[in-house]
């Protein structure tokens, strides 16, 4: 070893490997972490749920089936299922198809003008904005709307489409970002050989770009889905927070939903009650992942459809 | 049409006149003048940086995506004038296909590549005889006829770049630009798309840009000399037959050029 002595290198190797595995398990403990809080968060959500079917007369049928009652073994969460259902459609719905042709338009058309690059700024500054403030826009915009549209209405204006959109909102700025990265990430070569081959910018963006992109897209998406789907501020703003003993049935129909449901189970005295809460966040939980399961099936399809 | 009895003159494809290209305040091309023969292939070689790839994407106005770039001059392809105002550079990317250098099938299946073209062309064929067609004139067929509907990323490097060129011929051009399009093969690949060129030439103009001076000695006809002065301006220092460029060079510089002096 008398050569290494020679070289102008100190290559400390042993130090090195002592740092990288170092920041190895930094990382690994930050993982561990977040999973620790999340265990402990299920447990005692579930042990709580639990409470709630050993009680006397509970039953999992009338949870699911049922409308609210002011006794918590006969308490049911159908409105607020379905009305999840409703509002979160219209989320979806809105804010794909808008965020997605935004994300289009700022990626494939805006030309770096000022004021493109203003309305860029402003998407990502949107989307630190409290969950909150999109409830009082939502109660002064689409509330405002219906109720100009039809004042003797039976949902004063707070409605599943007034709900839809404020989320939509809520997680436009999201969906635009991460469509627009996903959008970006589509390699210029493929739309230079879609140029090259006489196509317009609307069939490269059309038919090669946005195919290849949609993995991505629908990733953002289901992100910022799960998020909104769990929001309850905002639509206790825009005053959705009262008793609903039906479940939706049109767009313009007054609702509730999961998060505001058990919002109001939780806030009841009684023990059985928050128990109850405890189910029904079971019940959010397994919507949300149902929900993002079928994302994912869908994505992992679109992936294997393109990457062959 | 032309009788028997006319005598033959050479039909040009391409001509370009003094164009002269800038990125921004830069010019990067000045004054080309050249005309590039149907049915043969000729080669645009030169130096890195001398705007070889800038020429040849004037001439299906690849360079018009790019928001700096403007060119002077005129090209014309055959009695039509590309850069006429009101001339649409979808409509000429059609007649005029383009091969890169880097092989960039779509992620979508062989087939689908193939058509893609015709489809966003309207046409009204039978699309499995023109995905065919092309995909023999590009000599890709026999490898692949089992597997059309597999994704075109599965392929070889090689595979791929004749994919590109199956995809490009498929929209009929008459003429087709190569990008140094074998920069990315290995030497057995390259020698397959050499030898396909040699097959094209016969129905389709051929311009190849390419940094390797042995590629364009076997497979051109004529070859394009363009070196950047001192100010990193392109010009178009010798254009002519590529056995008499190579062997009995006019210009110093394309001499110094070849021999390796210089470049």
């Amino acid at each position: 070893m008398a050569a290494s002595n020679l070289t102008p290198y100190r290559r400390k190797l042993a130090k090195r490997r002592r740092s990288a595995t170092l920041f190895q398990s930094l990382c690994v403990g930050a993982v561990l972490v977040s999973l620790l809080m999340l265990a402990a968060l299920l447990y005692s959500v579930l042990s709580d749920a639990i409470g709630w079917l050993n009680l006397d007369g509970s039953s999992i049928r009338t949870l699911l089936t049922d409308i609210p009652s002011s006794k918590a073994i006969a308490s049911g969460l159908w409105p607020a299922i379905i009305g999840t259902v409703w509002v979160m459609s219209i989320c979806i719905i809105v804010s794909f198809t808008v965020g997605v042709a935004a994300a289009i338009y700022l990626e494939e058309y805006a030309g770096g003008r000022r004021i493109d690059e203003l309305i860029q700024i402003n998407i990502q500054n949107l989307a630190a904005v409290p969950s909150i403030v999109y409830g009082i826009l939502g109660l002064a915009i689409f509330v405002a709307f219906f109720v100009w549209i039809d004042p003797e209405s039976a949902a004063k204006g707070k409605n599943v489409t007034a709900a839809g959109l404020t989320l939509a909102l809520l997680i436009m700025p999201v969906v635009i970002v991460s469509s627009q990265e996903a959008i970006r990430a589509v390699p210029p070569s493929v739309r230079e050989g879609g140029y090259a081959l006489g196509a317009t910018r609307w069939q490269v963006v059309w038919r090669l770009v946005l195919p290849q992109a949609m993995p991505g897209v629908l990733t953002g998406i289901i992100l910022a889905v799960s998020r909104a789907m769990g929001e309850a501020a905002p639509l206790v703003i825009m005053g959705a927070l009262s008793f609903v003993p039906f479940a939706p049935t049109s767009p313009l129909d007054r609702f509730t939903v999961l998060p505001i449901q058990i919002y109001v189970w939780i806030s009841k005295p009684q023990e059985e009650f928050h128990m109850l809460a405890a189910a029904g966040i079971i019940v959010l939980l397994i919507l949300l992942l149902g929900m993002n399961g079928a994302a994912i099936i869908l994505r992992n399809y679109l992936q294997g459809k393109h990457r062959g | 049409m032309t009788t028997a009895a006319e005598p033959v003159a050479v039909r040009h494809a391409l001509r370009f006149e003094g164009v002269t290209a800038y990125y921004g305040a830069n010019k990067v091309i000045t004054n080309v003048d050249m005309a590039v023969p149907e049915h043969e292939v000729t080669a645009i070689i030169g130096p890195s940086g001398a705007g070889k790839s800038t020429l040849l994407r004037c001439v299906n106005r690849m360079n018009d995506l790019i928001p700096a770039f403007r060119m002077d001059g005129k090209i014309w392809f055959g009695d039509y004038d590309l850069y006429a105002p009101g001339s649409d550079p979808t409509q000429i990317r059609y007649q005029i296909g383009m091969v890169f250098q880097r092989p960039n099938p779509f992620s979508k299946s062989i087939y689908d590549n193939v058509a893609f073209g015709p489809r966003i062309n309207g046409f009204n064929g039978r699309l499995d005889d023109i995905v065919e067609e092309s995909l023999r004139a590009a000599a890709l067929w026999e490898e692949v006829k089992d597997r059309l509907k597999e994704s075109g990323l599965t392929l070889s490097g090689g595979q791929q770049q004749r994919l590109c060129i199956a995809r490009a011929l498929a929209v009929q051009p008459s003429v087709i630009l190569m990008d140094e399009p074998c920069s990315a093969l290995d030497p057995i690949a390259t020698l397959a798309i050499e030898e396909l060129m040699q097959e094209l030439k016969k129905r389709y103009t051929i311009v190849i840009v390419t940094h390797n001076m042995q590629q364009a000695g076997r497979v051109s006809d004529k070859t394009a000399l363009l070196m950047p002065d001192e100010h990193r301006v392109a010009h178009l220092v010798e254009f002519d037959e590529t056995s008499r460029m190579f062997t009995n060079p006019t210009d110093e510089r394309t001499e110094a050029y070849i021999t390796g002096r210089i470049g």
